[in-house]
């Protein structure tokens, strides 16, 4: 794969000039997280710095300093070697700092040339928009990024690639020195990416600074000069890319000793409960085939969009898949809507609690009795004391902090909160209980308690599937681990003897090729 | 449940950090605080002004009059607020009542009686809100624009029945349901308002169907995922708006006892208005049946007091307008008011 980078000359040329843009000590933390603990960062002009992490390693968060969403709580920014302060969005993209999303933040419904040009259109003496002016500059700007899109084009009616197109014609109107790139390849096809890269090369050789974060080793030797690391919000190296192979980012990406503050478990496995055979979804996923069996904790390792939550969905039953078949203690399952899913026995704790986990505004105990409502009411009418019984149950196995049963979830911590959306699945008493990334978003004290609960839950025969982006959870948990990749199984492998760095190559795909 | 006082609960908690206590504080001073309450010293405010106003107010016979001013709003007030708590809304309900006392005035033409009668009223009622219930969880249209359309084509249908007649021959008996009497000054219709309050009440606040309401209309996504038959519910709440509706015009027809196609024409804002006066939250997940129980009388009792005192109608909007902003407002501003608590 290195052999594909194209050559340049003269690097030693670059080598020597200041960084455009410099953060030195940079941390930030979030209620309950430390986010980034005094990392450093430089980007230098007519360079390509590749940010490489895992999920989790802090490199949301500091490009949302580095575009002045989020303010640093230490640390220095330097411009061109003066210190500076990004405390809006608006004064980062003054200083020339602009950044391309995932998913691109441009307006559906206005122009292309209107995107490009939003906020400072080319005006007429009157006041008014010039828009004549703003297109034939707008025509201009595209044609410097090499896109044949016409300006008056709806952006709605543009390709994923297009927009990112769209994009950097945005930041070269605002003249920016900084182009901080979000995995920008992830959405876009083999060709798109192509022409992606030659928009790099531009951007390159017009001198502009470029951060570059993707979790695609061969696109990063491809493109990138130099590289940095960030590993649980603290810098691990930096350098050029020339002096590092893929095993050393590897290494550095996750080089950290599983320490022993997951419980221990005994590993009592019984029978096989569940068995997933060729699941296949249209689009985010296909063909995964697994069992399941008492008393196990299956996880499920891979980079965010690789499909885990979308197949998981669709066990439960919120999207239908279009082919494949469940069994349940060999009986084959037919699980249309979460309502069946749960009386199989199957319940799915999801990722994002906020939208489909808690119901905020509502108490407590009617969030856990929510999925049990048949089983404390009696012929259609609730019973409260049944429910308050049943919700303190399950709140007091959970050591649950809060002041009073009937006091709203959403006043709880998230930790606290993720407890409660536990209790809930856990009062239905179910035989397979699939957690998505289930200590995502939640202090350390919570973190340990989930991870102990679940390890209980096992030891009392019920089969867990546990969906993870970070390793060391994969790792400590797990009797055995799927790692998905692009939507399929890219493996399997049992707990003993399994290194982070077969996770993180199977999950990136390194050493297919090969 | 919470035999516990506040002090027995602060002497139990150094040792044992894991009981938590079932509620927080008592009902009866949950009550004290809550909107219901506020609105009731509205509602008795308007009484007293009513009494020293007309000296004619306070008769029973007056009173009695007065409530017809609301009961057959209401009685679509009541399945609506669970529409709207649901996080939908349902602005054909008028329209409803206007087809269904068409199509009941054609039947009564064509000799039927009044069980017959009654039942085409139901029945209209109920496939009304079923088509609207249809369109908006089999098709996932949202339910303002779906009803807004409705609105149109129910009203539309009755007045190309109808054109510019009136139907006026209802048989004998059926004139009951609006204008009989129960006993001594209560009338039939106010029975039936009082029936169906207490039923809706139930049904919202001492079943599980009632809870899952709640649910919904406070995340449907997450009602979704806890097993909960999203859309089922909601159609089961657009049928119960479209058979009270049903109701609501077999009383009304029978009381004015003739049909015309503009019949109960704007209904459905002052039935919206009623819902949220009574506290329902119109963006869902929150209200209650006394609430909206409360804000009928407040309206019924404003509208017969200002017609004793031969206000005129536009003045009365503009009063009715006035309170339901200054009666959203006031909880907000005392929010802001108050003292932050840490």
């Amino acid at each position: 794969m290195l052999s594909s980078r194209p050559e340049r000359d003269g690097p030693t040329a670059l080598v020597d000039a200041p960084p455009v843009l410099a953060l030195e000590g940079i941390a930030k933390s979030f209620p309950g997280v430390k986010a980034l603990d005094g990392v450093a960062l430089a980007l230098y002009p007519g360079e390509v710095t590749a940010l490489v992490g895992e999920n989790g390693a802090g490199k949301s968060t500091i490009v949302k300093i580095l575009t002045g969403i989020h303010q640093p709580d230490a640390g220095r920014i330097l411009l061109e070697g003066a210190e500076t302060a990004f405390p809006t969005a608006e004064a980062a993209a003054a200083a020339g700092v602009t950044a391309i999303h995932q998913e691109t933040v441009l307006f559906d419904d206005l122009s292309v040339a209107e995107n490009i040009f939003l906020g400072h259109a080319p005006r007429t003496r009157w006041g008014l928009i010039d828009w004549r002016r703003m297109n034939a500059e707008a025509r201009e700007m595209l044609a410097r990024v090499g896109a044949t899109i016409a300006p008056e084009t709806r952006l709605r009616d543009l390709g994923i690639a297009s927009k990112h197109l769209v994009a950097v014609a945005r930041a070269l109107s605002i003249e920016a020195r900084v182009v901080i790139m979000d995995e920008p390849t992830a959405a876009l096809s083999h060709k798109e990416i192509e022409e992606l890269y030659e928009l790099v090369e531009r951007l390159r050789a017009e001198g502009k600074a470029i951060l570059f974060i993707s979790h695609k080793f061969d696109e990063i030797f491809r493109i990138a000069d130099r590289y940095t690391v960030f590993r649980d919000g603290a810098l691990v190296g930096a350098g050029h890319m020339a002096d590092v192979t893929e095993d050393d980012l590897v290494r550095m990406m996750v080089g950290r000793s599983i320490e022993a503050i997951f419980p221990v478990r005994a590993h009592n496995v019984g029978d096989e409960v569940l068995r997933v055979v060729g699941y296949s979804h249209p689009t985010e996923f296909a063909d995964i085939n697994f069992t399941l069996r008492k008393g196990e904790i299956l996880g499920f390792y891979g980079l965010v969009g690789a499909g885990r939550s979308e197949f998981m969905q669709a066990l439960f039953g919120v999207t239908e898949p279009a082919k494949g078949a469940v069994r349940i203690d060999g009986k084959v399952a037919v699980i249309r809507d979460p309502a069946q899913a749960i009386a199989k026995g199957i319940v799915y704790v999801p990722e994002d609690r906020g939208a489909q986990g808690a119901i905020r505004a509502m108490p407590i105990f009617q969030n856990i009795t929510l999925p049990s409502l048949a089983r404390t009411s009696k012929d259609g009418f609730l019973r409260l004391a049944e429910e308050f019984a049943l919700a303190r149950r399950y709140a007091t196995r959970l050591d649950l902090r809060a002041a009073a049963l009937d006091q709203e979830l959403g006043q709880l911590s998230g930790g606290n909160q993720q407890k409660v959306v536990i209790a809930k699945w856990l009062a239905t008493r179910p035989r397979v209980i699939i957690l998505d990334e289930p200590t995502k978003g939640i202090d350390i004290g919570s973190k340990a308690a989930v991870h102990e609960f679940m390890a209980e839950l096992a030891a009392e025969g019920l089969a867990v599937i546990m969906v993870s982006s970070e390793i060391p959870e994969i790792l400590g948990m797990s009797d055995r681990v799927i790692v998905m990749r692009e939507g399929r199984i890219a493996g399997e492998y049992e707990r003993a003897g399994l290194t982070p760095e077969t996770l993180v190559r199977a999950a990136a795909g390194i050493g297919e090729a090969a | 449940m919470s035999r516990e006082t506040p002090e027995s609960r602060l002497e139990s908690r150094p040792d044992s950090r894991r009981a938590i206590p079932d509620r927080l504080s008592t009902p009866g001073a949950r009550l004290l605080r809550s909107w219901e309450a506020l609105l009731l010293a509205v509602a008795v405010a308007i009484f007293v002004a009513n009494c020293f106003a007309s000296p004619y107010f306070l008769d029973p016979w007056n009173l009695s009059d007065a409530t017809f001013n609301f009961t057959e709003k209401a009685m679509i007030a009541f399945p609506m607020a669970l529409l709207i708590i649901a996080g939908e809304i349902d602005l054909s309900v008028a329209a409803i009542i206007a087809l269904a006392s068409t199509i009941m005035g054609m039947a009564a033409e064509a000799g039927f009686g009044t069980p017959a009668l009654v039942l085409v009223g139901l029945g209209v009622g109920l496939v009304c809100g079923a088509v609207n219930g249809t369109l908006v969880t089999r098709f996932g249209l949202p339910s303002i624009v779906v009803t807004i359309g409705t609105m149109s084509l129910f009203r539309g249908i009755a007045y190309i029945i109808l054109g510019d007649q009136a139907y006026t021959s209802y048989p004998p008996g059926f004139d009951y349901f609006g204008q009989g009497y129960v006993f001594w000054v209560i009338s039939f219709e106010f029975v039936l308002f009082a029936a169906l309050a207490v039923l809706f009440g139930v049904l919202l606040r001492r079943t599980s169907f009632g809870r899952m309401v709640y649910a919904v209309g406070n995340n449907p996504m997450a009602a979704r995922f806890s097993g909960l038959r999203v859309g089922r519910i909601r159609f089961l709440l657009f049928l119960m708006t479209g058979l009270l509706s049903g109701v609501a015009a077999i009383c009304l027809t029978s009381r004015l006892g003739s049909t015309r196609p503009s019949i109960a024409l704007g209904w459905e804002l002052e039935i919206v208005t009623m819902v949220v006066l009574g506290g329902v939250s119109i963006l869902g997940g929150a209200g209650t049946i006394a609430g909206v129980v409360i804000a009928a009388f407040v309206l019924g009792m404003v509208t017969f007091g200002f017609g004793l005192l031969n206000v005129p109608g536009i003045v009365m909007s503009i009063f009715i307008g006035l309170l339901l902003i200054a009666v959203i407002a006031l909880p907000r501003l005392a929010a802001r008011l108050a003292p932050r608590r840490a």
